[in-house]
């Protein structure tokens, strides 16, 4: 009946996991109950849940991913912690079998679910204001996608209090995440949620993609879309690239599995070398995936900022493009040490090598656009300038890292990851943060407290410091990454000085939640009336804020580059005659997302404990709902002149 | 259908054209589509090809055949408003060609490089 | 400088000398199918990956039957010219539906379905027989890859299978609208993309095994 799922799947033989899921069921529950207390359920359904509202649906990603990052980041905490104390003969209080959990959850969270979201979400927020359109090109798709992340979540999340997480790392590599050598349902977990949550991605990707390539505001050439729109097309196509090959890859070994086949096991001629070569012909777009949105974010960031158009546009577009398509190129240089020949790989070094050279370029341009500008030190400026430093050091120990030799030494060691860490904290989180503080007024029509801002900034950005350079000179000396205690006790204060720095970056952590709490009570005093607070350069600070769901009465004619700039440098604020404004056609909103996801999680979840009845009904559910959607005919509603006139009238004049 | 194919940026695959919207073009097609399958059978069946080149040739009939049914069936064309459905063709190809070959070469140099060697094998216990 | 124009309407007449580009927002049909084709381009990387693992593994029968043993050409060319036929009816039916001829799209699509039945049962028949003789899927790594690659091939047809069915009562029910239009369109590449796919594979797989 419930197939491998018995009461022994909850933890209560282990006192930390069983805190650990209860604290968070309690949390979960709590939220429901206020939920339900204050009637909001009604008001959370139309406005957000079914919401198909490009910017709504953006909002809902970067929650996801802030609620994700509180939880990977506890696993964060607890590494750290662990590692402060088991030295010399000292076992710390994890135990190696949940240590192991530990980590493989907090790759997985930290990528998929937090850097991953975050951007996604950015993405979907700003590009279609960027590009002067109403929504994106498949509005009800983009809440399925959105709902099938959270479907992903949920299954991630669950796996905290039914059952275990894989104890393989963050990539599961076979044969220890075979049947054989993984018999739980660790892996299980693993590869359903990621499974499901790259449905939604790739759906996300085609999505966006088609967006900026085939819906652009009248005179949105390709050579005037803003930066931000370049990269997030760049990374859009690498994830309709790379993420079949996961799931392709992912789909094999769960063949392996659950049926028996031998693709990557030890016996009958399986290889599992073969699965680390797909995984990282997808894995390394996966990182460009991450860094190119948060490259486009600091190019708005900084040309607004600095009041002066990007210095080198055509560049920088050129540089995307060209990282697009080297980043394809490079996989293996996360296996040297698999045992090519030194042809195989030097080649991939010297690639590697090759593909610094664009990103130097954006470093480069980025520097020059400051040049000469009038740089105001707003919180956004603060990350773009805390990213620049950084990302060159982590760069700099990448192109380290891409030297096969160099790489024998250091590869699996935690030299390799404070140099991950390094470009994804230092790139995409802080581009995610400058992101977040540069459009949460337009979201939500105030700005955040600019003191707390900064404050989050320097925790970060000197907890990044502490908590990482240690790493580096720890990995030289030899500490493996993913040990659970050591013997070397001279190891122990530069474990200390980490786990002062991941303390430091919970602060900052702590501080953003102070941040967005402080900032809604006094929103009274940030409101944004203009639509415009940063003297902004494109299009999205052309409309109120928050925008109307139509972002645009009327579809802005662009004739250049950084239009709402060249309009407020032409004093053109109201152009002559406001053309009749004619009605216009929204899309409806859909419960289909919400209804495909809930089947969805039930999938996962059935699969995982191989509970076949509930397995048949989830596909069912979902099958179901696509020929329900299938037959709705009425998917749009009009918006009428008045309702126009009333939802646009707050256009004011630029700042 | 007409004010379609001048509409903006751009058509999308499977969009006839005038001429080729056809039974003429699906005929033409679906000809040289089987001539090519059944030689791509006969190439490797009759024993008449010199043995090497079989692999080289299948290869080839099977990159025309593909090209075939793109132009006749899914008619993809070089006109400038097909430029995007060719661009993200190509990028299709690019990745499709570097994850096959790509993982062929990578796998046939770890396997060489992994065999043990009469050295290798000497430091077996 | 941001002049205002009608939205909605990017006037096709006057379009001419304005580049491609900046004609403003395309119209639903293009979004719609330039949108199903990147997703079938997304789709066929995971048939390279399925192709990769195939060629690495291709030698690995464990001392267990090869590709040369198992297969039988003449069965895999009626199989083609099932699927190859197929993508012609296809073709018939997507013309069929831009004239609007309602009944020749019934017989088209009725025609295609038939085929492409015949080739999913072909294969059916085919996998059945290789797990009689004890060639299974669980018995070598060529042959994990072998009924994975081919048998996602087939389920790629059988949901085109039904995506066909769903389409015929569609076309019944909400008649040929915009809609229905355009997902006919979408189904018509996707059907001719797994002719492609099926190039690919009976080179590889059939014709490869020497």
């Amino acid at each position: 009946m419930f197939g491998k799922l018995t009461w022994s799947a909850i933890p209560l033989d282990q006192p930390i996991p069983l805190a650990a899921s209860g604290l968070a069921m309690l949390a979960g529950l709590a939220v429901l109950g206020l939920i339900t207390w204050k009637g909001l359920w009604p008001y959370l359904w139309k406005e957000w849940i079914t919401s198909v509202d490009h910017k709504r649906i953006g909002v809902m990603y970067v929650v996801l991913a802030l609620v994700m990052l509180l939880r990977g980041f506890v696993d964060a905490l607890m590494m750290r912690t662990q590692l402060a104390i088991a030295a010399g003969g000292a076992q710390g209080y994890l135990p190696p079998e949940h240590y192991d959990q530990i980590f493989s959850a907090h790759g997985t969270i930290m990528i998929f679910f937090v850097a991953m979201t975050f951007m996604v979400g950015l993405m979907n927020f700003a590009v279609p204001l960027q590009l002067g359109i109403r929504d994106v090109a498949f509005p009800v798709l983009n809440s399925v996608s959105f709902w099938l992340t959270a479907a992903g979540v949920l299954l991630v999340n669950l796996s905290l209090v039914v059952g275990e997480f894989a104890r393989t790392g963050w990539l599961a590599y076979p044969p220890l995440s075979e049947i054989a050598y993984s018999p739980g349902v660790g892996v299980d977990y693993y590869l359903w949620s990621l499974q499901i949550s790259g449905v939604g991605s790739l759906l996300s990707g085609i999505n966006l993609t088609t967006t900026i390539l085939k819906l652009r505001a009248p005179g949105m050439g390709y050579m005037r879309m803003p930066v931000f729109c370049w990269t997030a097309l760049a990374s859009n196509l690498l994830i309709i690239a790379a993420f079949p090959i996961l799931t392709a890859t992912f789909a094999m070994l769960l063949l392996d599995r659950y049926l028996g086949f031998h693709f990557f096991t030890n016996e009958l001629g399986g290889n599992a070398m073969m699965y680390i070569n797909l995984i990282w012909a997808w894995g390394h777009p996966e990182v460009y995936i991450l860094i190119l949105p948060a490259f486009g974010v600091f190019s708005e960031v900084i040309a607004t900022f600095s009041q002066k158009p990007v210095f080198g546009y055509r560049s920088m577009v050129l540089a995307t493009m060209a990282i697009c398509v080297l980043s394809f190129m490079v996989w293996l240089h996360h296996f040297f040490t698999m045992g090519a020949g030194a042809d195989v790989n030097g080649f991939f070094g010297v690639t590697t090598m090759i593909i610094a050279v664009p990103t130097g370029v954006k470093i480069f341009n980025w520097l020059f656009t400051l040049y000469g500008g009038q740089i105001r030190f707003g919180v956004p400026l603060y990350w773009a300038l805390g990213f620049m430093v950084t990302f060159v050091v982590g760069g700099m120990t990448g192109v380290l890292l891409a030297i096969p030799p160099v790489d024998f030494v250091t590869h699996n060691s935690l030299f390799l990851v404070a140099h991950f860490h390094n470009v994804i904290i230092g790139g995409v989180l802080f581009g995610a943060f400058a992101g977040y503080t540069y459009w949460f007024p337009k979201a939500f029509g105030f700005r955040l407290h600019e003191g707390l801002g900064k404050a989050i900034f320097w925790c970060w950005f000197v907890g990044f410091y502490l908590a990482f350079m240690p790493l580096y000179a720890l990995g030289l000396v030899g500490a493996t990454r993913r040990m659970q205690h050591y013997p070397e006790t001279e190891w122990q204060p530069l474990m200390i000085v980490a786990l002062i720095g991941a303390l430091v970056i919970a602060a900052g952590i702590v501080l953003a939640v102070v941040q967005l709490v402080v900032s809604i009570r006094q929103r009274d005093a940030t409101r944004d009336e203009t639509g415009d607070p940063w003297n902004g350069r494109t299009l999205e600070w052309s409309v109120p804020s928050p925008p109307p769901a139509w972002n645009f009465a009327i579809l802005p004619e662009v004739e250049g580059r950084d239009a709402f700039w060249a309009r407020k440098q032409g004093g053109r604020k109201h152009p002559g005659e406001p053309p009749p404004i004619a009605p216009i056609e929204m899309p409806e909103n859909s419960m289909v997302g919400v209804v495909i996801a809930f089947f969805a999680v039930m999938l996962g979840f059935a699969l995982v404990w191989h509970i076949g009845w509930m397995a048949a009904s989830g596909l069912g559910g979902i099958v179901a709902s696509g020929l329900a959607r299938a037959w709705t005919t009425a998917t749009t509603a009009e918006i009428s002149t008045a309702e126009l006139g009333e939802g646009s009238h707050r256009k004011g004049a630029p700042a | 259908m007409e004010e379609q194919d001048a509409a903006p940026q751009g058509r999308a695959p499977g969009r006839h054209r005038d001429g080729s919207r056809s039974v003429k073009t699906y005929l033409i097609g679906l000809g040289l589509a089987a001539i090519l399958t059944l030689a791509s059978f006969w190439a490797a069946q009759s024993g008449l090809v010199y043995g090497p080149a079989v692999p080289i040739l299948l290869a080839a009939l099977a990159v025309g055949q593909m090209g075939v049914h793109l132009v006749f069936f899914l008619h993809i064309s070089s006109g400038p408003e097909d430029t995007n459905n060719i661009l993200a063709l190509a990028f299709g190809v690019f990745v499709v060609g570097l994850v096959v070959f790509g993982s062929m070469l990578i796998m046939a140099n770890l396997n060489a490089n992994m065999m043990p060697t009469p050295a290798s094998m000497q430091m077996q216990p | 400088m941001i002049a205002a124009v009608a939205s909605g309407t990017p006037g096709e007449e006057d379009a001419g000398d304005i580049p491609l580009s900046q004609r403003g927002p395309a119209s639903t049909e293009i979004v719609a199918r330039f949108g199903f084709w990147l997703f079938l381009l997304s789709d066929i990387v995971i048939f390279a990956a399925l192709f990769a693992a195939y060629a690495v593994l291709a030698k690995e029968t464990a001392g267990g039957p090869s590709g040369a043993q198992l297969f039988d050409r003449t069965y895999t060319l009626i199989e083609t010219a099932c699927l190859l036929a197929s993508s012609f009816t296809c073709g018939m039916m997507s013309l069929a539906v831009e004239r609007r001829q309602g009944l020749a799209i019934y017989l088209w699509a009725g025609i295609t379905f038939a085929l492409g039945l015949a080739f999913v049962l072909m294969e059916f028949f085919e996998f059945l027989g290789m797990v009689a003789q004890g060639a299974g899927p669980t018995h070598s790594a060529f042959l994990s890859a072998f009924f994975t690659l081919v048998g996602t091939h087939g389920l790629h047809v059988t949901v085109g299978l039904c995506w066909l069915a769903v389409m015929a009562a569609q076309v019944a029910t909400l008649g040929l609208r915009p809609m229905v239009m355009r997902r006919l369109l979408c189904f018509g590449l996707f059907w001719h993309a797994l002719d492609i796919v099926w190039i690919g594979v009976f080179t590889i797989v059939y014709l490869g095994a020497g």
